[in-house]
């Protein structure tokens, strides 16, 4: 085929925009690896922080992140993928309620993520734990009601709720209604169908959506600044009310509360690395997945 | 009229199912009008007419595969073994599970050959693995598949060849014991010669099963059916045994249709 002067130059102006965003993003996983690399050692991962936030390891952090990742996983995950399952397999098309509850779903998807974490205060701390203490307590000093672990694992499974629904709804619609129809025709009920083939053919499409969810809820600072993070607490949570150090937070902590700034950049290009570690392995595990399932839908 | 001409057909003379003034309505479209149709047992019975004509409609009413699509609304009365399938108190699943679909695109489930038979099976509760394992052979060999998969039933079925796929679907629909199979153009996307194993094999099912085929192609409707049902517009023109029908028709639309003059 040849090309025409204007395929040159389409050709040239969205190869530019190519090496334009290769090149961002080398800059920027480059700088990080360049000066993050350095700090990374078994201390830094194993132990806890130094009174000046600076010295030390940042353990605290990546326990914390990783405990409110799973708790936050356990939450929404069940609930979001239960949605999706009623919206694309009980649901009739021309639901309201259906109609209503996607509307909801994707006005969910727009709300900034601070917002997520004022609603965490209000809702979670202030509501249900301020509730659960007025109910089960007589003294004033709050247990359920104030920022905690489990409040801010709860307000981003509230956050990675949509992503999930909406990427579980259409992993299960690209289930061929062929195969359904030959289900139901064998005798199969409704939920037969959609446990032991719609579900299982949807696995892949759907596992990949959840983990993206994940390494997305795993890396948001602003929805628990309000809710449970803690700026330097050198010890790890051991009770769901207990407050936690978080690798974002961590992060945002170092940048703009300590007192030397310079001095802490080290520990905080290791911080970012480390995060960048753990939420690209989930992306990486993600993609692998996706792969594999393909892979098996097409032998 | 519903009744065909019995002493020029075939097989047994009872009736399996019975349905009278049956419509059916997609939405505002009356698909099927006023069809009144009995199916004998243990026979062949084609449907055809032109594209549209509602006769997969028509089909897809007798195991209430209609029930899965919002919009289609089932009235009249349609009757297996005297019973009315649509009536209340009536699990549209246990319909199925006696009146079995094979369908135009053949749709195996994406597991092993072993597995797409034992599905309904194990569906319908049962763990013997044994029995399920006889049950599996004898339903390949029942549609003529088992010489070609017999050493590969772990296997994904979807890497056997169209023909063999729709083979496996008639097996596995052959696996929960139906009393009727409904088959919508079973052959319409297959080569001549998988076509003529299927149409071998329909011949030999009539043996044990009521088979009701629609199918496009008006030889393939003289070479296995013995009764015909013509279809044109949603209603049902003339319903005879295939041999008088397609030497005499008694309507001047379906002998047009034989003709080849529309459709």
């Amino acid at each position: 085929m040849r090309y025409t002067k204007k395929d040159w130059l389409l050709g040239g102006l969205t190869g530019l925009a190519l090496v334009v965003i290769l090149l961002l993003l080398s800059v920027l996983l480059g700088q990080i690896a360049w000066y993050g690399a350095p700090v990374i050692s078994v201390e830094f991962l194993t132990e806890s922080p130094g009174a000046d936030m600076v010295s030390g390891g940042i353990w605290p952090a990546i326990y914390g992140t990783v405990f409110m990742t799973l708790l936050m996983t356990l939450a929404g995950v069940p609930i979001g993928i239960a949605t999706a399952i009623f919206l694309s397999e009980y649901a009739s098309p021309r639901s309201r309620l259906a109609k209503l509850v996607r509307i909801a779903v994707n006005n969910l998807a727009g709300v900034p993520s601070i917002v997520f974490g004022l609603f965490g205060l209000g809702f979670f701390i202030i509501f249900v734990g301020g509730g659960i203490d007025s109910l089960l307590y007589d003294d004033t000093t709050p247990v359920w009601g104030r920022p905690s672990i489990l409040w801010a694992s709860l307000t981003l499974a509230v956050l990675t709720l949509p992503v999930v629904i909406v990427t579980t709804e259409e992993a299960l619609r690209t289930v061929p209604r062929e195969i359904r129809d030959a289900s139901l025709a064998l005798g199969a009920t409704r939920f037969q169908t959609v446990y032991k083939i719609v579900l299982p053919n949807a696995k892949g499409g759907i596992l990949t959506g959840v983990i993206l969810a994940v390494s997305r809820g795993a890396g948001e600072v602003a929805p628990i600044i309000f809710c449970g993070a803690a700026n330097f607490l050198p010890y790890l949570p051991t009770d769901l009310r207990d407050m936690f150090m978080h690798l974002g937070y961590h992060v945002y902590a170092l940048a703009t509360q300590s007192p030397n700034v310079d001095a802490a950049r080290p520990t905080l290009f290791g911080t970012v690395l480390v995060l960048l570690v753990l939420t690209f392995s989930l992306n990486l595990l993600a993609v692998i997945i996706r792969a594999r399932s393909r892979a098996a839908l097409r032998t | 009229m519903n009744v065909p001409d019995k002493k020029n057909g075939k097989g047994s003379l009872d009736v399996k199912m019975e349905t009278r003034g049956v419509n059916v309505f997609y939405a505002d479209n009356h698909a099927i009008k006023d069809v009144d149709l009995d199916i004998l047992d243990r026979s062949v019975t084609a449907l055809i007419g032109p594209s549209g004509c509602g006769k997969s409609t028509y089909l897809r009413a007798l195991n209430r595969m209609n029930d899965t699509i919002y919009s289609a609304r089932v009235e009249g009365r349609i009757l297996l073994d005297g019973e009315d399938i649509y009536g209340s108190g009536v699990d549209p699943v246990e319909v199925r599970r006696r009146v079995g679909m094979v369908f135009q695109k053949s749709n195996p489930f994406p597991k092993s050959v072993f597995d797409n038979v034992a599905f309904g099976l194990q569906i319908g509760g049962e763990k013997d693995k044994d029995l399920i394992a006889e049950r599996v052979e004898e339903s390949l060999k029942g549609a003529a598949l088992w010489d070609e998969v017999k050493d590969r039933l772990q296997a994904s079925a979807l890497g056997l060849s169209g023909g063999q796929q729709q083979r496996l679907c008639i097996a596995r629909c052959l696996a929960v014991w139906p009393e009727v199979i409904l088959m919508d153009e079973p052959a319409s996307a297959l080569d001549p010669i998988a076509t003529a194993k299927i149409e071998e094999l329909i011949r030999e099912l009539r043996e044990q099963y009521t088979i009701v085929i629609v199918t496009h192609s008006m030889q393939q409707a003289a070479r296995v059916s013995d009764y015909t049902a013509f279809f044109y517009m949603g209603e049902l023109i003339e319903y005879g045994a295939t041999d008088g029908m397609f030497t005499r028709p008694a309507r001047k639309r379906t002998e047009e249709y034989i003709s080849g003059r529309f459709g």
